[in-house]
């Protein structure tokens, strides 16, 4: 009865929807004001209906109710009650349903928090996000309903995918979702403001509190699935380039860029343009991203099972939105009229230089995601465009953009001084400098991978650390004062600095780590790296719903037991599927990661030891720029909007 | 959902572990000629994995082949192009840079120079232009400010 109502629920959140996007749509242009004051109610009813049928969904997987289809598909009455909740996205679906339900809370909260926006914009805001919400639940219900019910209900599930009956991959969709859906903000203001005919300071300053949670949940949404990848997929590699993995890379890329884009609209009015057309194109690689996950033209490990109809539709939704936006971007830009003037070296060209970098990015790993395709398509070559071609490609602009940061980020705006700007920065560049020399030395023989990383991260941190002592004056009370500054420049300054740091974690992982392959007999200690392992001993361990081969070594330094590790082999009967769980010491400078393989003849166990340095580095620079994007969120200059219903000028509120 | 099951099967169903002690060459020298090599060479029945790190059985067999083309004294170049002979480019995980592959390597560079171009141009055009001069109001704003200071509503 529940499910019913929630596929009721679905239907009419649908109807709310076409609602949405049309009336506020014509109330605003002709200035209606009970037409356009039809999207807030519309779009907080959208939620709730929403919500609700999310909600009659997860009940359906977590009492079992095997008579849905697609509970009987991913889900089975063992499985642990975690894994029951988190199999309601786990699936092509369910998760659709879930991204369905985030694009219509993000449409709720500019309802609830968008009061001081004027009523034309609001209007229209809201009902471009209806318009997107209109085409995806069009989508759900016609192609992939969760709701539909098998005549005949089995006795018990398929079971979930054990690879997805994890932590990290239950928390992982839903962050990427959050970053994803929160781009379509960013691209309903853009459209609205296209619409308008108006784009200026305060609609920047709208803006960006959107885009900043889009992109700190975006990043954490990324870096969860690279830890889960780390822990889960048994050789420690964090990233593939696989086409998923780059499908929600470079809206990251993309969302980074129009974050700083939009600065330079609030503060100087300039950059109009490219901040719009950056959020178009942000949302647009959102969507490219869900077309390539879900349509199946590009093999990658973690495809949904691919169905050209649903391919076709999420193709046309992305032609549709993201053309039409752009023909409205094409048609409207002589409207937008930059106001600020700035010179060649200053922090706006600077910040420009950023978004070239960041745009060129993420343009390369574009090409190299669809370029299988292409080339398959004109050329008739299969080929292959793997991880050698996205390193080489994709890091020369991250390196630039490393050495460009802490320089750009303290010019002055409108006529920057490079001279005074590298002479603030000059202790910063020779520790950084020295630091890298001191370790190119003691590491004796090996790539300058190590050393360069090194200097990148310390470049970065130590420079953002610099510019934020800048910013506290002269005299005396400086430290007093560092405390006190705005949290938007405590935010800068985390954010760069962990991204210093994930470029330092990635550098040295992948120059230093050890690896060792042998085959270990119980009870002999062998030798890695300076550590001591033995394997003790290897016993079979019944779990919930699988069972495992479970062994246990021992790792010591020094002679002294630190650790005492327990890979395992799983096995899990219902999906009959085996999978690896990798043993890890997480330290805080490097990881030990045992793998534990099959029994050999000859007594021994095939055991493969990894020594890690700096792993937790990457993960702990994404949080750091999570943390920095929070901090920046939560400063009160950005909710306080500048000008509130004035229809003719805006005034910038001054800083 | 069953393709994801059936790749990673594919991927898993064998023994859990890519370079397998048995494989590993005597000679270290050309053992990590081989693991370098075979970083660069696909699997080709897994998603996106090189033969260095996937547990499929035919992984292993071009890693066994790799290795026997180095022992026999082929070069790398040699070993590459054995296996490319037999398997075609999608085995190679760094696309060449024969015929239409140019534009894949060239679309970074590009797009670097066309992009930064177009912010050059935009930069010295910012630089260039002259700040907009505060005008006074004119007769008909001065009227119609008037208006609206004197205007009670």
């Amino acid at each position: 009865m529940i499910t019913e109502l929630g596929h009721f629920a679905l239907i009419l959140a649908f109807l709310i929807a076409i609602v949405q996007a049309v009336v506020p749509l014509i109330g605003a242009h002709k200035h209606w004001y009970g037409w356009m004051a039809v999207a807030e109610p519309a779009a907080k009813m959208q939620f709730l209906f929403t919500g609700f049928s999310f909600a009659a969904l997860t009940h359906a997987f977590v009492t079992s109710d095997f008579s849905l289809r697609l509970v009987w598909l991913n889900s089975h009455s063992a499985k642990p009650m975690i894994y029951k909740i988190s199999g309601v996205w786990g699936n092509h679906e369910g998760s659709m349903l879930l991204w369905v339900l985030i694009l219509t809370l993000f449409g709720a909260c500019a309802a609830w928090f968008g009061g001081n926006l004027p009523p034309s914009l609001r209007a229209r805001v809201l009902a471009v996000q209806s318009a997107v919400a209109v085409a995806f639940f069009a989508f759900i219900i016609f192609t992939s309903n969760p709701f539909l019910r098998l005549a005949v209900p089995p006795f018990d599930g398929q079971d979930l995918n054990p690879l997805l009956q994890d932590p990290g991959l239950a928390f992982h969709p839903p962050f990427l979702y959050l970053g994803y859906v929160g781009l379509s903000m960013a691209f309903s203001f853009a459209v609205a403001a296209l619409l308008e005919g108006r784009v200026d300071a305060a609609w920047a300053r709208w803006v960006r509190p959107w885009t900043l949670a889009a992109w700190i949940f975006l990043s954490i949404g990324i870096g969860l699935g690279s830890w889960w990848a780390y822990y889960e997929l048994g050789w420690g590699g964090f990233w593939f380039w696989d086409p998923v993995e780059n499908a929600s890379f470079m809206p990251w890329l993309l969302a980074a860029a129009l974050l700083h884009s939009a600065i330079v609209v609030e503060k100087r009015e300039s950059l109009k343009s490219w901040t719009i057309l950056l959020a178009i194109l942000a949302f647009g690689f959102s969507l490219i991203g869900t077309f390539i996950v879900r349509s199946g033209l590009l093999t990658s490990v973690h495809a949904f099972a691919n169905d050209p109809e649903r391919g076709v539709f999420i193709l046309m939704i992305l032609a549709f939105f993201t053309g039409g936006a752009l023909i409205l971007f094409a048609f409207r830009a002589s409207a937008m009229e930059a106001k600020g003037v700035f010179s060649v070296v200053s922090r706006e060209s600077a910040l420009v230089t950023n978004n070239v970098l960041l745009a060129v990015a993420c343009f390369v790993v574009f090409v190299g995601t669809l370029w299988p395709m292409i080339a398959e398509m004109f050329w008739d070559r299969k080929l292959s465009v793997g991880a050698p071609f996205f390193n080489m490609a994709f890091t020369p602009f991250m390196v630039l953009l490393g050495i460009i940061l802490p320089i750009g980020s303290t010019l002055a705006w409108k006529r920057g001084n490079l001279g005074r700007a590298a002479y603030q920065m000059r202790y910063a560049f020779l520790l950084a400098l020295s630091l890298a020399l001191l370790v190119w030395v003691m590491q004796t023989g090996r790539s300058l991978m190590g050393p360069v990383g090194l200097f990148l991260g310390a470049w970065i941190v130590f420079g953002a650390a610099v510019d934020l002592f800048s910013r506290t004056g002269r005299g005396a009370g400086r430290f007093a004062r560092l405390w006190r500054l705005p949290r938007a420049d405590w935010g800068k300054a985390v954010s760069h600095s962990g991204l210093g740091v994930t470029m330092f974690g990635i550098a040295g992982l992948m120059a230093w780590q050890v690896e060792d392959i042998r085959v270990a007999q119980i009870g002999v200690p062998f030798e890695v790296a300076g550590y001591e392992l033995e394997l003790q001993d290897v016993r079979q361990v019944t779990g919930p719903n699988y069972l495992s081969t479970m062994g246990s070594v021992a790792l010591r330094a020094d002679g002294r037991e630190i650790a005492v590790l327990n890979p395992e082999k799983r096995n899990y009967p219902v999906a009959q599927m085996p999978t690896t769980e990798a043993a890890i010491d997480y330290r805080f400078l490097r990881d030990v990661y045992v793998v534990i393989g099959d029994k050999q003849d000859g007594g021994g166990w095939t055991l493969r030891t990894y020594i890690k340095p700096l792993a937790n580095w990457i993960w702990a620079g994404v949080l750091l720029m999570a943390l920095g994007g929070t901090l920046s969120l939560s400063d009160r200059r950005y909710r306080v909007a500048a000008g509130v219903r004035n229809t003719r000028r805006k005034p910038v509120a001054a800083e | 959902m069953r393709g994801l099951a059936l790749a990673v099967m594919l991927v898993l169903a064998t023994p859990l572990f890519a370079v397998q002690p048995d494989e590993v060459l005597s000679d270290p020298v050309l053992e990590q000629r081989a693991r370098d090599l075979s970083k660069g060479l696909r699997c080709l029945v897994c998603q996106n994995e090189s033969i260095d790190e996937s547990n499929a059985s035919l992984a292993r067999d071009l890693r066994i082949l790799v290795r026997d083309r180095l022992v026999a004294g082929d070069s790398d170049e040699e070993a590459i192009a054995f296996i490319v002979e037999r398997y075609g480019e999608y085995v190679l995980l760094q696309p060449t840079v024969t015929g239409s592959n140019w534009l894949l390597w060239a679309a970074g560079p590009l797009m670097l120079l066309l992009a930064g171009g177009i912010g050059a141009t935009y930069l010295r055009r910012r630089a260039d232009t002259p700040e907009p001069v505060q005008q006074a109001l004119t007769e008909q704003e001065k009227t119609r400010l008037a208006e609206v200071l004197d205007d009670p509503h």
